[in-house]
């Protein structure tokens, strides 16, 4: 019985935060719309409900109702496995993100090496559903994001490590309270820009989203997945993005602290300023998304390796010595 | 207690299942698939005992990434076929009792290494893990790493170095006529380069490649 509890309770808290993840997921594509919309001076999506708020239920309802196609000659298991593996490990990161200082659902000493794992992890329903359809373009589409993926979480890396040198810790809820006096954007403000960059690679984003450029690959490794599946592939993807949104205001813009430290505004609860910052950097992808053409492929190959790389490995050399020539290491 | 025991049933009977499945499955993208399960079940092993560090850089390193560059070589290849070719063919059988001896002896290498393994008086006793000394498992593997076994660590981090660097000049080739794209080339470009009015004679016209 008592097991029974611990569950039910864990279930509980499980729901409390994903039903919101999904939820805010469904109303940031409406909003990536819309800010995309008014950049080329349309007016997106405004019918289904105010302001056409419910468009994507609609689309969402429209993907339930449509049949599953799969492919004869596909492998079918790892073609069906590809769209569910992209979902849970886009909602299974939510798990460490602290939204304040208690409220976070695993407090897990390594949160930022597990965020890390996952969305390494996360090029796999990609490579998985691109083989698995058996056909040309999927396979190309999977095999260019598998490259991609793998090269621009080199640069992120290090520059968590950048982040991690300052705070001598790998719990996320440290890294938030380490930010305390001043936010890491300000000091390690050219490694939040190539932060932001290869978030924008890292989630298959315009204007890297090579996996499934529509003009070369009809649609990447989604061409041959319709209905649910294709829903499936498209809520990881945004799942995704809003992890990355919330990594960053963790890492460089402070989390859930308020942005300024005086009685007003620290009462406003924490998982609002957090809300906010995510909202933040979101609307910066969605305008970055409006605004800039698609790369070609050794182009971003050679931002990443070329450029990315040695940028911030010479940036961990330098926030390295700064720290120890002025005695500013943390303690254990 | 009874809980961590179920998990780690589960997660080991996973992990030897799919060790078993990674040899015995007949597509070799499978296969790789099956390794990557492996990979997983094992760093959650890690991450139950204790040494969380490990089973993330476990997940980072092999799954993130080593495992994704296997998976690209062996779909690149079409392994699958070629295999079969070579299954059915008879040179196959030849080398059938020679793999046999090799698998023989690294068996009977295990065997004495494991059986000759001494291990550090009270490794066993709980006290002597700073785990529960209230500092975490990666400040104190981090204390390990960088203060007695400093050496090796750099030594090994040289190791990998020159490797990467021998197997990018074993695999590198000039090419030529291949054409690069300068940037510094393209922005720094004038009219007066860039732009050529020439007469062009009827009838003869003109080359303009170089």
């Amino acid at each position: 019985m008592e097991y029974f509890n611990i569950i039910f309770q864990e279930v509980y808290k499980i729901l409390f935060l994903l039903v919101p993840v999904l939820v805010s997921v469904a109303m940031i594509v409406w909003l990536d719309r819309r800010v995309w919309a008014f950049v080329q001076k349309r007016q997106g999506p405004n019918v289904v409900g105010p302001f056409g708020l419910l468009q994507s239920l609609a689309d969402a309802l429209k993907y339930i109702f449509k049949e599953i196609i799969i492919p004869a000659s596909s492998n079918k298991v790892i073609f069906i496995l590809a769209p569910i593996i992209t979902m849970t490990l886009a909602l299974i990161a939510w798990a460490v993100i602290p939204f304040s200082e208690n409220h976070v659902l695993a407090n897990i000493n390594v949160g930022i090496l597990y965020i890390f794992a996952v969305s390494s992890l996360g090029v796999y329903g990609i490579i998985m559903g691109g083989w698995a359809s058996n056909s040309k373009y999927p396979f190309l589409g999977s095999i260019r994001s598998a490259a991609q993926m793998v090269s621009y979480e080199v640069s992120i890396g290090i520059i968590i490590i950048n982040v991690l040198l300052c705070v001598g810790s790998l719990n996320l809820n440290d890294i938030v309270i380490a930010q305390k006096n001043m936010w890491f954007i300000v000091p390690l403000f050219p490694m939040f820009v190539i932060f932001f960059i290869s978030a924008l690679a890292e989630t298959n984003r315009p204007p890297f989203d090579l996996p499934e450029a529509e003009a070369e690959l009809v649609a990447g490794y989604q061409t041959e997945y319709s209905g649910m599946m294709y829903a499936m592939f498209w809520l990881g993807e945004y799942a995704n993005i809003l992890l990355m949104c919330a990594l960053g205001s963790i890492l460089f813009l402070g989390g859930w602290l308020s942005p300024i430290d005086i009685y007003p505004f620290t009462l406003i609860p924490g998982a609002i300023w957090l809300i906010f910052k995510i909202l933040l950097l979101f609307f910066l992808f969605a305008l970055v998304k409006a605004i800039v053409p698609r790369y070609r492929y050794d182009q971003l190959m050679r931002l990443g390796w070329k450029i990315f790389l040695p940028l911030s490995l010479t940036y961990v050399v330098l926030t390295a010595s700064y720290l120890f020539y002025f005695n500013l290491l943390p303690t254990i | 207690m009874i809980a961590h025991s179920i998990f780690f049933y589960f997660f080991s009977i996973v992990a030897i299942i799919s060790a078993i499945m990674v040899t015995a499955s007949k597509n070799t993208v499978h296969s790789v698939f099956f390794l990557i399960l492996d990979f997983i079940s094992i760093s959650c092993l890690f991450i139950m005992i204790g040494a969380e560090f490990l089973g993330m850089i476990m997940l980072i390193v092999y799954v993130g990434a080593v495992a994704v560059l296997f998976l690209f070589v062996v779909m690149m290849l079409n392994v699958a076929q070629q295999k079969n070719q070579w299954f059915l063919s008879k040179s196959s059988s030849d080398h059938i009792p020679i793999g046999f001896i090799i698998s023989a002896i690294i068996f009977f290498e295990l065997l004495i290494v494991v059986g000759g393994w001494k291990y550090k008086p009270d490794l066993v006793n709980p006290n002597n893990i700073s785990l529960y000394n209230g500092v975490s498992n990666t400040h104190s593997l981090g204390q390990v790493l960088y203060t007695d076994y400093i050496h090796i660590f750099q030594i090994s981090g040289m190791i990998l170095l020159v490797a990467m660097i021998g197997a990018i000049v074993l695999t590198y080739r000039q090419r030529e006529g291949v054409k690069k794209q300068s940037y510094v080339k393209q922005i720094s470009r004038e009219r007066s380069e860039g732009v050529e009015v020439l007469e062009v004679e009827s009838n003869k016209g003109i080359k303009i490649d170089d």
